[in-house]
């Protein structure tokens, strides 16, 4: 595979390793004070940390281009064709 | 058989080979299959099941028959196809697969037996006694079973990797391959041409047809020159693109050494990767052959092999040649025999339509037509063919035809599913083709000569306005169209009557002796889905992937279940298109160069020490510095001990991973990747710090050092340096962008060393230029950035692993070697000695740290008794999830330390804990010993482990039992502490 | 028909032509006590065990391809039981104990065959992580061996020791793991259920789970809606896939993992190895092609192939361990889509819907579990109690707190 890296152009996939679903951006907000025990915290917690669509078709995913600029990077990749749709810097996604 | 012309072969030399220790000799532009049936050997080989005799079936990749062992020793090469092993001086080969000898195999006595060796016949018996399997029934058929021998010798060869680039990369040589090559190559476009063969050109060398009004292998080979002096063509001969990987990547090897024999200076093979923009599949197509009975006699070829032979090689694989075909392509090998004047028996053709050709040349030879073969003659070679008809034809050679299949296959590697074209009879690529790839020529069904190479130009046509590359590439090469018409034949119905029926077979699959009964039986037995029958016949599992069965098995299967062939339907392509071996994937990356080495900047001092080095990742580390008389490394270790604990020690940590972390949020950002706080750490301060991961669990210890207030060095272990970096950086990146911090992996640049022992404090104030290192002024878990050895830049940490009063010292890295070699040397009135890693750790053993063995990712800060660090009052990473019931619960197993009550045991790691008086079993299963040392301070052996309420069972003793070992004693539960609880030693 | 070396000597005989079909082809009824979605091993072994041990038959099994087409029929066979955590190991062994008596319990030779496992160290941490595990095998009944560099040495000759860039520093062996024909464990389930009168369903897609009044009343399909009281998911490589269509989300990320096969050579191998410093191992089938594989190619994938890259990582850690394979020739590769758990441990679970049972997430170790997944699933569905061996299976396991991470890699499942 190639990923075609904002910055960097096309890179083959080996210089990059992979996480998971870019659903892992969206760590849940800890309010100040909170109870770090609290049953609604650790559901939403689990639920971010474990649960995944896992979809066959278009899938959003994190990138860390580990041998290569250290960016991590938003892919959207078919996950049963492989082919990428699109490719962003994950900062750039969540500052937005 | 013989030599009746030169062909393309070089007949003014001679080359020397010998096969089965027999002496033979072959022309430069041989193959071993065209040197072979040029000095008369038919035999070659014994089929996989019932070792009937085999001989040369095709003359290219396809061959299922001619396998053979090339080389000898550690170059013993298995399963080489003879029909591509390009002829040297001096080849020697041997065939395989038989008892005895090739003419006389003693394995045969398994065709007597073949009556009940049909289809998945071993599913249904070998089950009784049950203990037999492993002992005579399994053992009996691996035996019999297998090709060729590997020599189990390491590969001594070398082999070489590489990256190539493209904007169109064309697979083949044929004519639309050279046809396509040509007109992008003109184009000025950046183009890779494959060749898996050693001569370009394809079936352009094996007919006797004309491109442009010149001889085809005329053609070919101006073609090729033409390409060759292109500066924007790169042409790989002995190249084979064996897969279509995602985006446009596809593998190749190229064989460098393996058409002269091996040669030292250069690798034998290249395993390239070779990313192209586009692609033109052009790798022609493959012959198939009929499905009657007793067709797998030596001296029965394809036909279109029969005509390779005898235009390419110049040799008649036969002096009486019948030909049987289904469509017109046959008939043409009929006429190239005669025109060489090779006697032509017979030509059957098993339609009823009147011959493609103009027979008026073909002598004798009997022509029948809407007539086929049932029956062969001949045990090692065929001597005759007799027809439905009841007329038996003297044959020693019968070229048969099928028809073509394409090759599809890299077409197919993407999910690409191939769709059936009724005028050719066979299957052409469809569906979802690799991206970019276009097909052309005899691959795409296209069977005629000049629709072949229009069907090249073309798809270099359509692949340059792909790239927007607009170019002048000329008009097609142009040919004639000859007839290729085709009415499928696939099976003959078995004549054989009475016992002789049993016996009466038509192969489909010769490799793996997979005859037509086997897949209807098959299709009786409920495995009616092709990849069913594929299983449970082995049809099309052999070497050649089933490149000339696959098609005929299915069409077989098709009539049996009364589905059409398309509904039917293929196995899957996929890669590699032919074998590849594997130390080509492996290249360099092998023996002591299989990953790199990294060693610490004291390397090179430590081995002028003599030292022992261990791997820790891809580290090399002094492991321990044995000294003249010390005849254990136990006894090296305990004086490192000693020497360190009395007076003060070295040791070389820079494999711990260190990140410099700068910016305003610098100290909020630890506070979030850190279960404890770092933001109240005081400027020129440092902190152990203990890092969660999401889940919860423990990922990672080390320590923070705060240089400023937007400044610090973090250390990880040296096992997850690479790890936490990441992670930080997906903290930094994706969590929190908006924070003001940034990371930079320093592991390499700075030389750490620790200096531990009561005289530590001495050693590095002869080190420092200014620092007061005094208790006072330098306490315990201070850090100070300073300068020493004149002005040598350093940071310098008051932290102790060991438990001694200790330091840390970091200077740049290329500093390290000289510094090292200081320290023991300015240090030597202070009893100085460097120590290696198992001191270290019977150190930190001693201490009670915990390392990666108890660090293992399946504990929690509450294991290792560090629950109280995770903050309470702020959101970190794995601290909400740290909470969940299971990482809370009480009775988790925690780290508590051990020693034997018997002091003269030695205790062992990876023991687990049973209390007194219960089974060993898995439910009475409290806690295992993670690590252990002697320590040569108390004089016996103490341990750290895991304990179910381990904290509350002080003084207790406990059952280590070790039943893999073979062994079990008592030991004492106590705290992991062994040496100085209260820490008075490193506040020294 | 019993299968015997009887039989196939009078077949044999008399030109085969009583041989019937393994198993029927039939169509689906309108209902079943027990409706399983997946036509796999573990869902035929489900069959084959609610029928055989629970007395269940009036049950369906639909595939939506051919039978066996899934993982079953393209792992690389191999069996063992040398797991380290006590929510994993009395499970496993259960399972090797179902493989020491299948062939005579379904009357199909799936070629079982013990040849042993050897798992390389090349540290000493690797070590004592082995005795720890090798302790933990023996604690439940599954055996083993601690091997040093000589044992490691006496028992395969052929490895890298004397230019090794990660010395072997010893091995674990267990001597009753191996390897077993893959497609005959589907086979032979298929026909011993089809034989107490189990319908399997090939070509038959579930299209959508039937719900009403809270629980599960049947599924559809592309032949028809089939109700059924209870009807359990077993499909590897589809979980997430199939639970959406009961609006379930679940700790899977699906990935490929590509196999190899090298062309046929006489025996040179004598059981199973693991590498211990890279990603690779090894058998010989009885055919007599090396089958090995590596790791995952670590993304998400349903396609069933996989990238060079891996190929690459893997063949050179092969060929770092013994370098005697590297002229062997690599016949085949393909891929299997794995559901890989949060934990690397797999669920048989009930889920929140009442009559919707759950069997996933095997990741690349569900091959070995066969028997043993299938006995503990219909041991659920007959009795709505987990086997006292599979009882850690639990779907809630993550949010409570229990993983069951054996390689204590947490919450990423390529790390698996």
């Amino acid at each position: 595979m190639q990923i075609p890296h904002p910055l960097l152009g096309l890179r083959d996939a080996s210089e990059f390793v992979y996480l998971g679903d870019a659903s892992l951006l969206q760590r849940p907000e800890v309010p100040e004070g909170a109870d770090m025990g609290d049953s609604v915290l650790l559901d939403a917690f689990h639920e971010y940390l474990h649960l995944r669509d896992n979809p066959a078709g278009e899938h959003r995913e994190l990138w860390f281009h580990e041998q290569g600029d250290r960016s991590w990077l938003v892919v959207t990749r078919n996950t049963t064709t492989h082919e990428i749709t699109d490719c962003v810097l994950a900062r750039d996604l969540v500052s937005r | 058989m013989k030599r009746v012309s030169d062909g393309l072969v070089d007949r003014s030399r001679d080359l020397n080979f010998s096969f089965d220790g027999k002496q033979f000799a072959g022309h430069p532009g041989d193959t071993l299959a065209s040197a072979l049936l040029a000095n008369g050997q038919t035999l070659v080989g014994r089929s996989f099941k019932y070792h009937r005799p085999r001989g040369i079936f095709s003359a290219g990749v396809e061959e299922p028959n001619a396998l053979v062992e090339i080389g000898r020793g550690a170059r013993l090469d298995p399963n080489v196809r003879a029909t591509v092993q390009e002829l040297y001086d001096g080849l020697s080969a041997g065939s395989q697969n038989w008892r005895g000898s090739l003419r006389h195999d003693l394995m045969a006595v398994n065709d007597l037996a073949a009556p009940l060796l049909a289809a998945g016949f071993y599913y249904k018996t070998f089950m009784w006694p049950k203990a037999f399997w492993e002992k005579l029934y399994e053992p009996l058929i691996r035996h019999s079973a297998g090709l060729g021998k590997l020599s189990m010798q390491p590969d001594p060869d070398a082999y070489d990797t590489g990256y190539l680039f493209a904007d169109l990369l064309i697979i083949g040589t044929g004519p639309a391959g050279l046809a396509a090559a040509l007109a992008a190559g003109r184009s000025g476009a950046r183009v890779i041409v494959c060749e898996e063969d050693f001569l370009m050109g394809g079936r352009l060398n094996s007919e006797q047809q004309h491109v442009d009004g010149v001889a085809s292998s005329t053609w070919a080979a101006n073609t090729v020159a033409e390409l060759k002096a292109m500066s924007n063509v790169r042409v790989m001969t002995r190249t084979s693109v064996f897969g279509a990987y995602d985006h446009g990547v596809f593998g190749a090897l190229e064989r460098i050494t393996d058409h002269v024999g091996h040669q030292d200076q250069s690798a034998r093979q290249i395993m390239w990767r070779i990313r192209a923009r586009r692609s033109i599949l052009a790798a022609g197509a493959t012959e198939r052959h009929i499905a009657y009975p007793d067709n797998d006699r030596p001296g029965i070829m394809l036909a279109g092999a029969v005509r390779t032979y005898l235009n390419r090689y110049g040799v008649a694989p036969g002096e009486q040649i019948a030909v049987y075909t289904n469509n017109d392509d046959g008939w043409r090998t009929a006429i190239d025999l005669a025109a060489a004047n090779v006697e032509v028996t017979a030509v059957i053709d098993t339609r009823d339509t009147p011959p493609p050709v103009d027979t008026s040349g073909l002598g004798n030879a009997v022509l029948v037509r809407g007539a086929n073969i049932v029956k062969t003659t001949g045990r090692h070679a065929l001597t005759s063919v007799t027809l439905d008809t009841g007329v038996t034809v003297p044959s020693d050679c019968l070229a048969v035809s099928g028809g073509w299949n394409p090759n599809v296959h890299l077409s197919c590697h993407q999910r690409g599913r191939p769709a059936w074209r009724e005028d050719i009879a066979s299957f052409v690529p469809a569906g979802d083709l690799p991206v970019g790839m276009g097909i052309a020529g005899a691959a795409n069904g296209e069977l005629s000569l000049g629709a072949a190479l229009r069907s090249g130009h073309d798809a270099t046509a359509q692949a340059l306005a792909a790239l927007s590359h607009g170019a002048d590439i000329g008009q097609p090469p142009q040919a004639v169209d000859e007839a290729c018409e085709i009415t499928p034949c696939w099976h003959v119905a078995h004549e054989a009557k009475g016992l002789r029926k049993a016996w009466s077979r038509s192969w489909v699959d010769l490799q793996n002796d997979v005859t037509s009964k086997d897949v209807t039986l098959s299709v009786q037995e409920g495995f009616t889905a092709v990849e069913h029958v594929k299983r449970y016949t082995t049809l099309g599992m052999a070497t050649d992937q089933g490149k000339t069965s696959n098609v005929l098995g299915l069409a077989i299967l098709a009539e049996a279940t009364g589905q059409s062939i398309p509904d039917t339907g293929t196995t899957i392509f996929r890669p590699p298109w032919t074998p590849v071996p594997i130390a080509a994937f492996a290249g360099a990356s092998r023996g002591e160069a299989f990953r790199p080495v990294r060693h610490t900047p004291s390397h090179a001092w430590a081995e002028s020490q003599g030292a022992t080095f261990t791997e820790s990742g891809l580290w090399l580390r002094a492991q321990w510095f044995a000294k003249p008389g010390e005849s254990t490394w136990r006894e090296t270790v305990d004086r490192e001990v000693e020497q360190t604990r009395s007076g003060v020690g070295v040791c070389d940590v820079t494999t711990l991973g260190k990140i410099d972390v700068q910016g305003n949020d610098a100290a909020a950002f630890l506070d979030r990747v850190y279960a404890n706080t770092f933001s109240t750490l005081a400027v020129g301060k440092v902190r152990y710090g203990l890092m969660l991961r999401e889940d919860g669990f423990a990922m990672d210890d080390g320590t923070a050092a705060r240089f400023s207030d937007t400044h610090y060095v973090v250390t990880t272990t040296t096992a997850n340096a690479v790890g936490v970096f990441r992670h930080m950086e997906f903290c930094r990146q994706c969590l929190w962008p908006g924070m003001d911090v940034h990371l930079v992996s320093t592991t390499e640049a700075w030389a750490q060393f620790a200096i531990a022992g009561p005289h530590s404090r001495e050693l590095v104030s002869r080190l420092v230029d200014e620092l007061d290192v005094s208790n006072e002024a330098f306490p315990f878990m201070a850090c100070a950035e300073t300068t020493i050895c004149n002005g040598v830049p350093a940071r310098l940490f008051r932290i102790s692993f060991s438990g001694e009063l200790a330091y840390e010292l970091a200077v740049p890295a290329r500093y390290g070697d000289a510094l090292m070699a200081h320290m023991n040397d300015t240090g030597k009135d202070l009893g100085a000695v460097p120590y290696g890693l198992e001191a270290l750790n019977v150190m930190r053993i001693e201490k009670g740290h915990a390392t990666g063995n108890e660090l293992n990712g399946q504990t929690t800060a509450g294991d290792i008794g560090l629950g109280r660090m995770v903050s309470q009052k702020k959101d970190c990473i794995g601290n909400v999830l740290s909470h969940r019931d299971g990482l809370a619960a009480a009775d988790r197993p925690r780290l508590v330390g051990f020693r034997p009550v018997d002091k003269s045991v030695q205790l062992r790691a990876g023991v687990h804990f049973v209390s007194h008086g219960k089974d060993v079993i898995t439910e009475n299963d409290e806690g295992w010993m993670t690590s252990v040392a002697y320590s040569p301070s108390l004089g016996h052996f103490i341990g750290l482990g895991y304990l179910q309420n381990g904290a509350d069972r002080m003084g207790d003793l406990v059952r280590a039992c070790d039943p893999l070992r073979g062994e079990e004693y008592e030991v004492e539960i106590c705290s992991p502490h062994f040496l100085d609880p209260e820490g008075d030693r490193l506040r020294a | 028909m019993r299968y015997s070396a009887w039989q196939v000597l009078k077949q044999g005989l008399t030109g085969h032509t009583g041989w019937k079909p393994a198993f029927r082809t039939p169509d689906p009824r309108p209902s079943y006590d027990v409706v399983i979605i997946g036509g796999g091993g573990h869902g035929l072994a489900t069959a084959w065990y609610l029928a055989s041990v629970h007395g269940i038959t009036n049950v369906a099994v639909l595939e939506k391809g051919w039978l066996g087409s899934g993982n079953i029929g393209r792992n690389t066979t191999i069996i063992r039981s040398n797991y380290l955590l006590p929510g994993n190991e009395p499970f496993y062994e259960l399972s090797m104990k179902l493989w020491e008596g299948l062939e005579q319990d379904v009357n199909y030779n799936s070629m079982v065959s013990q040849r042993g496992i050897l798992n390389l160290a090349h540290t000493d941490a690797q070590i004592d992580s082995y005795a720890r595990r090798g302790n933990a095998m023996h604690m439940a009944g599954a055996g083993g061996k601690l091997l040093d560099t000589d044992g490691v040495r006496k028992l395969c000759p052929f490895l890298e020791f004397d230019t090794a860039r990660f010395p072997i520093k010893g091995g674990l062996w267990q001597p009753r793991a191996g390897t077993a024909r893959h497609d005959a464990v589907a086979w032979g389930f298929a026909r011993a259920a089809d034989q107490r009168g189990v319908d399997i369903i090939q070509n038959c897609e579930v299209t959508g789970i039937v719900r009403e009044g809270g629980r599960v009343t049947g599924v559809d399909t592309s032949r028809g809606r089939i109700s059924a009281p209870k009807v359990a998911v077993c499909v590897a490589g589809n979980s997430s896939r199939v639970m959406a269509m009961a609006d379930r989300r679940l700790p899977i990320e699906s990935h490929v993992l590509q196999a190899f096969v090298s062309e046929g050579l006489k025996p040179v191998i004598p059981g199973v190895i693991t590498f211990g410093a890279g990603h690779f191992y090894v058998s010989q089938s009885d055919k007599g092609g090396l089958v090995f594989g590596g790791d995952l190619d670590g993304y998400n994938s349903y396609a069933q192939r996989g990238n060079l890259p891996v190929v690459h990582e893997i063949l050179e850690a092969g060929m770092a361990m013994m370098p005697s394979i590297g002229r062997a020739k690599m016949l085949r590769s393909w891929g299997g889509i794995m559901d890989m758990s949060m934990d690397g441990s797999p669920f048989i679970d009930r889920t929140d819907i009442p009559g919707l049972y759950f069997n996933g997430g095997w990741c690349y170790g569900g091959f070995k579990a066969t028997p043993a997944s299938g006995y503990c699933y219909a041991h659920l569905i007959a009795t709505d109690s987990p086997h006292e061996t599979a009882t850690a299976y639990r779907l809630d396991r993550l949010r409570s707190g229990h993983p069951i991470d054996e390689r204590g890699a947490g919450a990423q499942p390529n790390l698996h």
